[in-house]
């Protein structure tokens, strides 16, 4: 059975088992990569992507789920990595291993669409879903804050 | 070839023999034998075998291999550093990709031992010196000029008396031409460009716009996908399967039996998933199953009072503790850990059987240990090492368990039997932390005395745990199992450290910053003890102790200050613990708070004397991420076994530590003319020692065994 939905701006169809978790489907279906599998239980955050503009955990959501919505994908968040998380990313030179560095960032740019200046309460309550293993956090927390003057146009940050 | 990554274009997994694409010529060197590293490891036989890690092309581009594969700790970056620095390139034309398998070139490889800059920061800086002379060479040559006095700049070859240039490209050709020249020199350090900056890193770009490229990222049309069931108990068989409910889950594709378990492989990972949930599979579980966590520290426990290998010896240990007048004796212990990188394990192969025997082997794989997977996979098909193409992808966390290549067995057993066709195998989390090869759990009875005047005067340790690094034979003492006990610098007369091999079968290996981890918590929790007996502050002991070991010494002095060592605010308490590993010396003070029974961690002060820094940004990071790894191990990671088998399987059971619990971090790098050290592994010893030893701080009880637990201390 087809399933209908728009992938980063794309009419995208799919006969896949409408279980499959969206995750799967974008990764060995569609050939997305970007977005990673760390648990498969929405414990880590490594898949997390959008859903009609809000963060989802993409290895828990059956693909059914998605029908007649719209997933952003980081593949999908910028056309050339200028979204303001992902340049402060870059200036913040956040990644490590960068595995689950797809998530994080789908994490912030969901959480600031939602709060214009999160708080270092709010970046908590909001990131504590989104682990890193090589221990990026204080420049996670950093670019989130920086993320937020380069949309308000605040210009600087280490060239 | 290999992965691509380059901060001007994106990476581009897919692409075949980059090496031998484009312009220009490669040039090769002969780097001298006396660029081996401390171990004697990671390069070729002799004088003779040339060195590859430079590509300039006709079109300008600058093109690094990079020897070392990237799991975050920045060796594309860093590695192109020294490159650029003595090639005296354009920085901003440099790309980089991962070198392919050749041991004729680039010796055994692999990531391991924090060996990236200190086996790398000479032979490399050779290699863009050596690189830079025959580009001058090549200008004189043109010019008709005398190559004393020519110049270079930012991948121009200059000519002062005459204002003419070249650019590199210009002449790359020309100049791999040239005999290659023995005994560069290389560049005062006082003359670096990139050496000692906070170069951006390269491998940012692509891994914030999702195109870096993981060894689970290997994707190809018409490719196969594939779990396996393994028995939940080590060293465990199948004795037998019914597959026909598996068969029938829709995507399905086969169901196969290997060495290690019982393969589903079908047309996406989530339909071999749901394959494997409908297998039936019986195992012979072996003799593991016998043992459960209680009994391994019981075990360990008994080992322990046992006569051990001798690992060190000073003085007498024995006579000075029977003629000592205050002394203790206090048992630690911590558990088996997870290694549990972001990425699980997995592994794509192609195995193409070809005409008259001349099959062809293919790995993707995000792996520490690129020669061993080529031989592994040579092994299994049969094929010449060769025939075996390794396609070394960024790794999602290696923390040592990408040094081992049994996720690369099982890969290449399924796609044996599936040729023709790519075949990715995916480790679940569970999978990832039921299976892994973990830090060994390991048992220690300390003894130690102090003078009349309250100075240690004996230290006793005797060691329990089991060995994957070759110990036990013939009395031989595995070095992993004793580290950081045996090498402790403190002076003290009388120290005896002897290690006996306890081992129920679970599977161990190396760990990040491996024996040292579990180690550095029991000794320099022991040395804590010692320092209360004699009534004596934990820092001033330790500086009296280290008097003789000046570069442990400054760090430690370094960490004192910044954490304004005995006036932390009202409330905290502080704990020190220091460490030499992997060639460099650190000291950290964990500065505490518990309120309530609570523990709260809220600040580390870390001082390292790596040697030369090729990028503090990247040291910085990297010891903040040793502390972050240091902390989850210490706060929050066991491995417990329930009859053989791993009880935790995903982050619920085995939970990592959060922003939200992030403390803050001071950084203190001195840097030294020293021999360059390591820094992936430099910073997460002492995390738990020095939490521990701020608890008894707080709360004067003390922390003997991991993780540290409210139980412990409230």
């Amino acid at each position: 059975m087809a399933i209908n939905f728009t992938l980063n701006g794309s009419q995208t169809s799919v006969d896949v088992n409408p279980q499959t978790p969206l995750l799967w489907v974008l990764r060995d279906v569609l050939g997305l990569t970007g977005t990673k599998f760390g648990c498969g239980m929405a414990l880590c955050g490594a898949c997390t992507v959008h859903m009609n503009g809000g963060a989802i955990r993409s290895c828990i959501t059956p693909v059914s789920n998605v029908a007649g919505k719209s997933v952003t994908t980081i593949e999908g968040l910028s056309p050339d990595t200028t979204h303001p998380v992902q340049q402060a990313w870059i200036e913040e030179d956040v990644p490590q291993c960068g595995y689950c560095q797809s998530g994080q960032i789908m994490a912030v740019a969901s959480l600031l669409a939602k709060t214009a200046k999160p708080s270092d309460a709010d970046i908590d309550e909001a990131m504590r879903g989104n682990i890193c293993r090589c221990g990026t956090y204080t420049q996670i927390r950093a670019a989130i804050h920086r993320a937020v003057e380069i949309k308000s146009g605040v210009k600087g940050g280490r060239a | 070839m290999s992965v691509m990554v380059s901060n001007a274009t994106n990476s581009n997994f897919t692409r075949r023999d980059a090496l031998r694409t484009g312009a220009g010529l490669f040039l090769g060197f002969f780097l001298p034998e006396r660029f081996l590293d401390a171990q004697g490891r990671g390069r070729g036989q002799g004088a003779v075998n040339p060195n590859a890690y430079i590509h300039i092309g006709a079109d300008e581009s600058v093109r690094f291999i990079i020897v070392k594969a990237e799991m975050g700790q920045g060796t594309v970056t860093s590695l192109s550093q020294l490159l650029a620095d003595e090639l005296d390139c354009d920085w901003k034309r440099v790309s980089t990709e991962f070198a392919p398998v050749n041991p004729a070139l680039y010796g055994n490889q692999g990531v391991y031992g924090s060996q990236s800059i200190r086996a790398t920061y000479f032979p490399l800086r050779q290699a863009g010196a050596t690189a830079r002379a025959m580009l001058i060479e090549a200008a004189a040559q043109k010019w008709s000029a005398d190559k004393a006095q020519l110049r270079t700049d930012s991948g121009f070859v200059l000519n002062p008396a005459t204002g003419a240039k070249l650019s590199y490209g210009s002449i790359a050709e020309d100049a791999a031409k040239l005999a290659v020249p023995q005994g560069v020199a290389l560049k005062d350090p006082k003359q670096f460009k990139y050496i000692g900056k906070s170069v951006k890193r390269l491998d940012t770009k692509s891994k914030v716009n999702g195109t870096a490229k993981f060894g689970l990222d290997a994707h190809f049309p018409g490719m196969l996908f594939a779990v396996v069931e393994r028995c939940p108990v080590f060293g465990g068989k199948v004795s037998g399967f019914d597959a026909t409910k598996a068969k029938a889950v829709p995507g399905v594709k086969d169901v196969v039996q290997i060495s290690g378990g019982v393969a589903v492989v079908a047309e996406n990972t989530w339909a071999a998933m749901q394959g494997r949930k409908a297998l039936s599979v019986q195992f012979d579980e072996g003799p593991v199953a016998a043992f459960s966590t209680p009994d391994i520290t019981k075990m360990f426990q008994e080992y322990a009072q046992k006569p051990g290998a001798v690992a060190k010896t000073t003085g007498d240990a024995a006579a000075a503790m029977a003629s000592a007048t205050k002394k203790i004796e206090a048992e630690y212990h911590a558990p088996y850990q997870s290694h549990t990188p972001m990425e699980p394990m997995n592994c794509t192969v192609l195995v193409t059987t070809g005409v008259d025997g001349n099959g062809a082997c293919e790995v993707w794989a995000s792996t520490q240990s690129q020669t061993g997977t080529r031989q592994v996979a040579a092994q299994i098909t049969g094929l010449k090492p060769e025939s075996v193409i390794v396609h070394s992808a960024f790794m999602g966390g290696g923390f040592g368990r990408r040094s081992g290549t049994d996720y690369v067995t099982e890969a290449v057993e399924i796609a044996k039997l599936n040729p023709g066709k790519h075949v990715k195998l995916t480790w679940s989390r569970e999978d990832d932390m039921r299976h892994d090869l973990y830090r060994p759990a390991s048992y220690v009875k300390f003894g130690g005395a102090v003078d009349g005047d309250g100075w240690p005067v004996a230290f006793t340790a005797k060691v329990a745990c089991p060995s994957f690094f070759g110990g036990g034979r013939g009395g031989a003492v595995d070095g992993t199992a004793v580290e950081g006990i045996h090498t402790l610098e403190y002076a003290i007369p009388n120290i005896q450290v002897d290690w006996r091999k306890a081992d129920p079968g679970i599977p161990t290996t190396f760990w990040r910053a491996v024996g040292y981890t579990q180690n550095t918590f029991f000794a320099e929790g022991f040395i804590d003890e010692l320092a209360a007996l004699g009534g004596k502050d934990p820092l001033e002991v330790r500086r009296r102790m280290l008097a003789g070991s000046p570069r442990l010494l400054a760090v430690l002095n370094r960490a004192a200050e910044g954490a304004n060592w005995g006036k932390a605010p009202a409330g905290h308490h502080q704990g020190v613990a220091v460490v030499n590993n992997i060639g460099s010396y650190t000291a950290m003070v964990a500065e505490v708070s518990v309120v309530n029974k609570k523990l709260k961690v809220h600040r580390f002060v870390c001082a390292v004397d790596c040697g030369p820094v090729v990028n503090p940004a990247i040291v910085k990071q990297q010891i903040e991420s040793g502390i972050v790894y240091g902390l989850t191990a210490a706060l929050k990671g066991e491995i417990t076994i329930d009859r053989g088998r791993v009880k935790q399987g995903n982050f619920h059971e085995y939970d990592m530590l959060r922003i939200d619990e992030m403390p803050k971090i001071d950084v203190h790098i001195l840097e030294t003319n020293n021999n360059p050290g390591g820094i992936g592994e430099a910073s997460v010893p002492p995390v738990a020692p020095a939490i521990a030893n701020a608890i008894f701080a707080a709360t004067r009880k003390r922390v003997r065994s991991l993780p540290i637990r409210p139980e412990l201390f409230a």
